[in-house]
């Protein structure tokens, strides 16, 4: 009987099949769109936004919790930000169809 | 909501992460790969609302974010999206400083061991100072591409021997905190604080014309420091939203240094684009050029088959996009097939200016990738290009350039080369550009935006 697996090795194990797919989703982008790719996974890291609310969830509220609201202000800045900027981007590459209506 | 629950929705939030990115690869799926992240995002952010307390708290801080997101989303001028690319990795960067601050404060809250185990200590010693380099960092590429610092690289001897020092004492405090048997505060912030000044140090040397590479470098940091988080908080979510950024930054850094032919590790080191000076005159003799007027130009465009238009930041800075949008719709009226040639690197930033040229209205099917288009160019017409330098430069074939091995847009191929200039002075690399004195080439001088306007009016007369 083997010990139970460390759980940083299962969250390596997590990672690195992370990188793999991030790596053959990335190629695939068009390079039309790599400004929005880039707005885009900016909104996506501010995943950490999970992080800062579990900073301000304690009910004792102390200074560490103060430091993850604020946490939580930049992080939701960054949600709605790169989301709503990547749509504007977005929509300005839809196809034309008043072709020649000038 | 049981542990195994909110596992199984944090699961279906990064299988929608991925979604997002994947949409992407076509203008048709994106809004919906967009829509995807977002939905993500929600899962996300409902599921943790329901194991933290202070609703009233952490909803009143996600408002503000938004209000604050919403409004610098709304207002953007799209010239613009480098810097607040830059500012917002610096958000992601600083954000992270400040969760692993309150883990190492109150490890309890995060569901770790009250006394932090080494393993903690150090994922939370990777995304402090991540988080830290990519806040400082993204701060001065925000300024630097803002024109509110000098984009000149900012160099002094000894300055990678001195990141290097500061990199060794940064991770020998960094031991100090792992190797301490209690939270070692002292060792901890002292840590933080050589990062910040490193991220200082690393991007002040890199000059304007390798932004492209920087700013991808910084999205790729800011991925690396929420998966760092990820790892300290033991969320897997946030491990696979972290290395999908964190490769995407990696892979853009790559793309650019590549458009570039600049080795990455040069680009980091910094300090190109330093020495201004103008290799024109080298060679002693004065080189003749043709130059001619908007109307002469409208003519030759007129009369043309195909042109293919090859646009620069000189374009976007000009503010021509909608005069060049007229000049291709005129263009076509009279029968003129007419498309856009795209250089990696012709923003400021992956991708900037397939964002600018959508902006004014020109559809994207006529906008082409460098690959794409260039085999077409010795059966165009006329090639049109605009305020680009630098990236039509056949000095790239040649050994022993500067530039050379660089991908070039290869508009000395067509039968006549139309460039629009404000005057003959040197682009980022400093050379001079063996194209504007070739006997096919004319050079129209001027205001971008201006010439171009004029060139639609001679077309219509």
């Amino acid at each position: 009987m083997i010990g139970e697996i460390d759980p940083t090795i299962i969250h390596l194990t997590v990672f690195v099949l992370a990188v793999f797919v991030g790596y053959h989703v990335v190629w695939n982008v068009t390079p039309a769109l790599h400004t929005p790719l880039m707005s885009v996974t900016n909104a996506i890291s501010s995943i950490i936004l999970v992080g800062a609310m579990l900073a301000a969830g304690p009910a004792e509220t102390d200074w560490g919790v103060w430091l993850g609201a604020a946490a939580v202000v930049l992080a939701s800045i960054n949600v709605f930000g790169g989301f709503l900027v990547t749509q504007r981007m977005l929509e300005m590459f839809r196809k034309k169809d008043k072709k020649g209506s000038a | 909501m049981s542990a195994d629950l909110i596992a199984l929705a944090y699961l279906v939030a990064a299988v929608f992460f991925i979604l997002a990115l994947k949409g992407l690869s076509s203008p048709l799926s994106a809004r919906r790969g967009n829509l995807f992240g977002m939905v993500g995002m929600t899962i996300a952010v409902g599921t943790t609302l329901t194991i933290t307390q202070n609703w009233t708290l952490i909803l009143g801080c996600i408002a503000i974010g938004a209000i604050i997101g919403s409004i610098v989303a709304q207002r953007v001028q799209m010239t613009a999206m480098p810097e607040l690319v830059a500012f917002m990795h610096s958000l992601v960067g600083l954000a992270a400083v400040f969760i692993a601050i309150a883990a190492v404060n109150n490890p309890v809250s995060f569901g770790l061991p009250e006394m932090l185990p080494a393993g903690s200590k150090l994922e939370l010693f990777l995304g402090t100072f991540i988080g830290a380099m990519t806040w400082s960092g993204s701060v001065i590429a925000f300024l630097k591409l803002s024109g509110r610092m000098s984009g000149a690289p900012v160099i002094f001897t000894g300055q990678h021997m001195i990141n290097l020092t500061l990199a060794l004492v940064m991770i020998g405090f960094g031991l100090w905190f792992f190797f301490s048997e209690t939270t070692n505060w002292p060792a901890f912030i002292t840590m933080t604080a050589i990062a910040f000044i490193l991220g200082f140090l690393i991007i002040i040397p890199i000059g304007g014309a390798d932004m492209p590479v920087v700013i991808s470098m910084l999205n790729s940091y800011s991925g690396w420091a929420a998966a760092g988080i990820g790892f300290s908080l033991g969320n897997p979510m946030l491990i696979i939203a972290g290395s999908l950024v964190g490769s995407s930054g990696a892979i853009l850094s790559y793309i650019m240094c590549k458009a570039m032919n600049r080795p990455f590790l040069s680009v980091i080191l910094g300090g190109f684009g330093s020495e201004g000076g103008s290799q024109g005159a080298a060679d002693g003799t004065q080189k003749t050029y043709r130059s001619g007027s908007a109307e002469d130009a409208a003519f030759l465009m007129s009369n043309a088959d195909s042109v293919i238009i090859v646009p620069g930041y000189g374009l976007a800075v000009a503010r021509a996009q909608h005069a060049v949008n007229e000049l291709a719709e005129v263009l076509h009226e009279k029968g003129v097939n007419v498309r856009f040639a795209i250089h990696p690197v012709a923003g400021r930033m992956p991708g900037h200016m397939n964002v600018l040229l959508a902006e004014a209205e020109i559809p994207y099917e006529q906008v082409l990738e460098m690959e794409e288009i260039n085999s077409d160019f010795p059966n165009t017409d006329v090639v049109l290009v605009l305020g680009a330098n630098d990236v039509v430069n056949p000095a790239a074939n040649v050994p022993g350039s500067p530039i050379y091995g660089m991908p070039i847009l290869e508009a000395h191929k067509a039968r006549t080369v139309i460039v629009v200039k404000r005057s003959m002075a040197a682009g980022y690399a400093g050379l001079d550009n063996d194209l504007f004195y070739m006997d096919k080439t004319m050079m129209v001088f001027g205001d971008a935006k201006k010439v171009v306007e004029d060139m639609v009016k001679a077309v219509n007369a």
